[in-house]
């Protein structure tokens, strides 16, 4: 007996669940810039400056990370109709 | 600039408007990256605005203003005075012989005005029960996550200056 690996799945399975582990991902870094985001606006209403400076780089690194994660799911999207494509001719 | 160049020979929207569920299923979940990774966008030039603001604001100055006179409150007795504007209220308190406090008697939870316990010796907010320590105005207890702002005194030929105002 054999165990099916992910390369024996369809694409769009694959696809699929690529796209939803990005996605669970993406989310996952959302959730913490919302909070970093609220948290840097409670300490500059209360006058404390000094955290926004690293508020600011976490957060456009979280931003990165994501813009990454959208590159990866553009592309295995592509990848998964090139290959719907090719079996159609 | 390759990644953004779309793959498919389709025309835009028929990839964007499939008639097939198991197409459109990939649409749906590439088009809630879009959005979320928007979102994230969103959050990041947020916190740029807040860096920008920061670095942009001025530490205030505040006015000289004679708040009252040196032995004109008894001790653990109060008087309400405005700084620095008419619409800013604040509590001065006498907490001993030659000792005065004062802070900004708008609370920093919901902005309800505190007044001075004196069986207790803090700062009472009577809307949520928030208490506040009249050493120091730090958080005793209660919803308010930040202490009352303090209002710097200087004691002046018998009268009591108000100088500054310190947020921690």
């Amino acid at each position: 007996m054999t165990v099916p690996t992910n390369i024996d799945l369809p694409p769009k399975t694959r696809g699929l669940t690529a796209i939803a582990g990005a996605m669970s991902l993406i989310a996952v870094l959302l959730i913490v810039q919302i909070w970093l985001l609220s948290a840097a606006l409670e300490s500059f209403l209360a006058g404390k400056h000094h955290t926004a400076l690293p508020a600011a780089i976490f957060s456009g690194l979280m931003f990165l990370v994501c813009f990454g994660l959208y590159l990866f799911v553009d592309r295995v999207d592509a990848d998964v109709r090139h290959s719907d494509e090719d079996r159609q001719r | 600039m390759n990644w953004l160049r779309r793959s498919s020979s389709e025309p835009l929207w028929k990839e964007e408007f499939s008639v097939r569920t198991a197409d459109e299923r990939y649409v749906t979940r590439r088009q809630l990256t879009k959005f979320l990774v928007l979102t994230s966008f969103g959050m990041f030039v947020g916190n740029l605005w807040i860096l920008v603001r920061s670095m942009l604001s001025k530490a205030p100055s505040y006015p000289q203003q004679t708040v009252a006179r040196l032995g004109e409150i008894p001790v653990g007795g109060v008087k309400l005075f405005t700084y620095p504007t008419k619409d800013d209220h604040c509590i001065l308190v006498r907490t001993s012989e030659n000792e005065h406090v004062s802070y900004s008697q708008k609370c920093t939870h919901l902005s309800c005005a505190v007044y001075y316990s004196q069986e207790d010796n803090r700062l009472e907010c009577p809307c949520h029960k928030g208490f506040f320590s009249v050493a120091d105005g730090s958080v005793l207890q209660g919803p308010p996550s930040r202490p009352l702002p303090k209002i710097i005194l200087e004691s002046r030929g018998g009268e009591l200056v108000a100088v500054d105002i310190k947020t921690s």
